[in-house]
């Protein structure tokens, strides 16, 4: 053995074998593994739950095998070829067959096969621990379960308390507790298909209705609303038509979806053609999230305080233009002027709180109202080299710089670049606040310094002026 | 001691009353004249001047803009919806917002492929009436932006109480349907406002070209207090050489009585 044991300090571990590997414990990827895992033993059951187990460090896998072993070759053949297919994947798992879920978790925990073999502390190898209830049966001179599992309960119940009772006949088989297995909803998908082709738009238009209010129930069984709706048109010559609406909050209003397609079909560049009509429409909600249901408002009230709403408008406008069309400010945290303010569409997730940088009182904007992706070459003359910009050029036009504040100087992110550390750090930015005699606002930069003979080989020998924004 | 902190000794200029249905510049000669501020429910176009204006033009419809969502006392704040074309390499960029003291959370952008997607969409935001201000960023001449259709935005505007900036860059005025139009430039800063050689605060040239029903000529200069959110009137010193030492007194080539003489 190589002398280590679980709660031993890395530094220790690695006094003892320097070739350690050590990898950080990242809970939630752990989770997703298992989540996979889970998925996979679909194919032995339906099924499979996850189970909590109290240790982190541990997963497991519960599979209520009842009446599937045979598919398999018996019950032993199963487990032995689960347990194949999990070292095949390069994971180190052990099986258990018991009539319960808790004597199988208990004795794949201990690895034996004997339910009244295990000791006492595969009474709290599920959730919950009972140190004081396990030290008292200690005391008492018990060593197995099989040493409790002939004695009178209700005695047990007096002296050790009645979750003792419980976990035993858990154990034993006495009480029969089931698993939840997990399950994955199954999507929405409705299909209407018709005995005679049909063309008519408004047949269509009420075909998709009726389809969306039959979607609209199963979603509010749910208490879910759609993200996104699928439509697909299959017309009699086989052709499929497709449209997709997507929305910025969960719905499950007819209507408004109904608004959404209508938009969506007036802004198809190829108009729908039926043809000689549709043969079937089938609706599909590939996204949904969980929507509550909300407490009526009493009639007047409602028409009282009217006031429209905001995400119906960018809806319909989203789907018209397309969702990268209507967007909304993000921030994100960063000193790369174009990386610190991006734009996002309204209907992704949740932009990122905007990052407001301390104001001094008094300053004027440090930064421009418009920015320019990419930045504009300009040409400019400045009285020293490595000094601010006196006149310069953009796009064919002559400016004088009669004021100017600067440089901020900007590092480039040169842990973004290969080799960034060592030879290749990129260029830094001076910016310069410049101010033309009319009172215009530019923000240019000049990128990279002047270099002499100790500058490193990768700096160009005269750095170049860009523009990259006006400021109000 | 900065010169900042001289001019902050002043009085704070009061706090612009919101009269139902305007907003108020807080600068008490422009008020006079418009009868107590902007419409809120009103179409309102901003042409800059030249064409490196544009940004100033755009800041200042903004601002109008942000002082209607913060003095909109009577109904709940709306947003301000911003439509522009997606042409041009210039982006809308959010830190600068901050720095003017807008929240850009209360802004939504829509980049259109064309000018007809910008105006129909613009339409459709004024008539849905989700948002307080829509503001139409244009660039160059627009031959669908005829008298119909800005007496179509005027309408919509006032039906559902929608305050409507048209901001024209590279753009001569045309007739239109609009409430009031204005010629916004920047102006410099002010010689003696600030220390020498730095740019100052926001500071716009305006000229009133048009008020339907009022009367016009109006010609102001301001700046923009982010601390008091307020606009500030200053004097307009055009002629005033710049206090730079390091480099020669620079003739500006236009002045203010030019500019008022070449108001159309």
């Amino acid at each position: 053995m190589l002398g280590l044991e679980r709660g031993l300090a890395l530094a220790e571990a690695r006094a003892r074998v320097p070739q350690l590997a050590a990898l950080p414990f990242v809970p939630a990827e752990d989770a997703a593994l298992t989540e996979k895992l889970a998925r996979l033993c679909g194919g032995y059951t339906p099924s499979v739950a996850i189970d909590p187990l109290p240790d982190a460090a541990f997963h497991g896998l519960m599979l209520d095998i009842t009446g599937c072993a045979h598919l398999h070759g018996g019950e032993q053949a199963l487990k032995g070829a689960l347990i194949d297919r999990f070292h095949k994947l390069g994971i180190s798992a052990r099986a258990a067959l018991g009539d319960t879920p808790d004597a199988a978790r208990a004795l794949a925990r201990f690895g034996m096969t004997e339910v009244r073999a295990l000791p006492l502390a595969a009474l709290a190898s599920g959730a919950g621990a009972l140190p004081e209830t396990l030290m008292a049966l200690r005391r008492a001179g018990f060593r197995r379960i099989g040493d409790l599992a002939g004695l009178p309960r209700a005695p047990l119940a007096a002296r050790f308390g009645s979750e003792l009772v419980r976990r035993l006949g858990h154990l034993l088989g006495e009480a029969d507790p089931h698993i939840v297995p997990r399950r994955t909803p199954e999507p929405i998908a409705l299909c209407q298909r018709f005995a005679e082709p049909i063309a008519r738009t408004d047949d269509v238009l009420d075909t998709i209705e009726m389809l969306l209010v039959r979607a609209a129930a199963q979603l509010a069984e749910r208490s879910a609303g759609g993200r996104a709706f699928a439509l697909r048109l299959h017309r009699s010559d086989g052709h499929v038509a497709r449209l997709a609406v997507e929305t910025s909050a969960p719905t499950r209003d007819p209507a408004l979806v109904m608004r959404l397609l209508r938009e969506r079909i007036d802004s198809l560049a190829d108009p729908l053609d039926p043809g000689f009509g549709y043969d079937a429409i089938d609706l599909a909600v590939p996204r949904s999230e969980p929507l509550a249901e909300t407490q009526q408002v009493l009639e007047q009230v409602t028409r009282d305080r009217k006031t429209p709403d905001l995400g119906s408008l960018l809806d319909r406008l989203a789907v018209r233009y397309g969702p990268g069309s209507v967007l909304r400010f993000a921030g994100a945290d960063s000193h790369i002027p174009e990386r610190a303010g991006t734009l996002r569409p309204v209907q992704a997730s949740p932009a990122p709180p905007y990052l407001t940088t301390p104001r001094e009182t008094g300053e004027p904007p440090r930064r421009p109202l418009l920015l320019f992706d990419p930045p504009q070459r300009v040409e400019v003359i400045a009285a020293l080299p490595d000094g601010p910009p006196r006149r310069f050029r953009w796009r064919g036009r002559h400016y004088v710089a009669v004021r100017h504040e600067g440089p901020e100087r900007i590092a480039p992110e040169w842990w973004r670049r290969r080799g960034g550390h060592d030879d290749n750090p990129g260029l830094t930015r001076d910016y310069y606040r410049v101010e033309d005699e009319a009172g215009h606002r530019f923000w240019l930069f000049r990128h990279g310094m002047y270099s002499d003979d100790t500058s490193p080989p990768s700096w160009p020998k005269l750095p170049h002026w860009y523009i990259h924004g006006l400021f109000a | 001691m900065r010169p900042e902190s001289i001019i902050s000794l002043r009085p704070a200029p009061l706090a612009p009353l919101s009269l139902s249905g305007r907003v108020a510049l807080g600068i008490a000669e422009a008020d006079a004249l418009l009868a107590g501020g902007l419409r809120r429910d009103a179409l309102h176009e901003a042409y800059a001047e030249a064409r490196e204006d544009a940004a100033g033009a755009m800041a200042l419809a903004l601002l109008i803009a942000w002082l209607n969502y913060t003095q909109d006392t009577l109904t709940d704040s709306r947003a301000i919806i911003w439509a522009r074309e997606l042409c041009g390499p210039s982006l809308p960029y959010g830190p600068g917002l901050v720095e003017l003291g807008i929240d850009p959370a209360v802004l939504t952008l829509l980049m259109l492929p064309d000018s007809r997607a910008v105006l129909r969409a613009a339409l459709d935001s004024v008539r849905q009436g989700a948002a307080g201000a829509v503001l139409i960023e244009l660039r160059g001449r627009q031959p669908l932006l005829d008298l119909t259709a800005t007496r179509r935005l005027a309408l919509a505007a006032q039906e559902s109480r929608t305050m409507v900036w048209l901001v024209r860059g590279e753009a001569q005025p045309v007739p239109s349907a609009a409430h009031t139009r204005w010629r916004v430039a920047h102006a410099p800063t002010l010689g003696a406002s600030l220390g020498v050689g730095t740019a100052g605060r926001p500071a716009f040239d305006l000229t009133l070209l048009r008020q339907r029903g009022g009367p016009e000529g109006l010609h102001i200069r301001m700046e923009w207090d982010r601390d008091t959110a307020s606009f500030q009137s200053t004097p307009d010193q055009s002629m005033q050489q710049p206090l730079s030492g390091l480099m020669p007194a620079v003739a500006s080539g236009r002045t203010g009585d030019t500019r008022r003489g070449s108001a159309a």
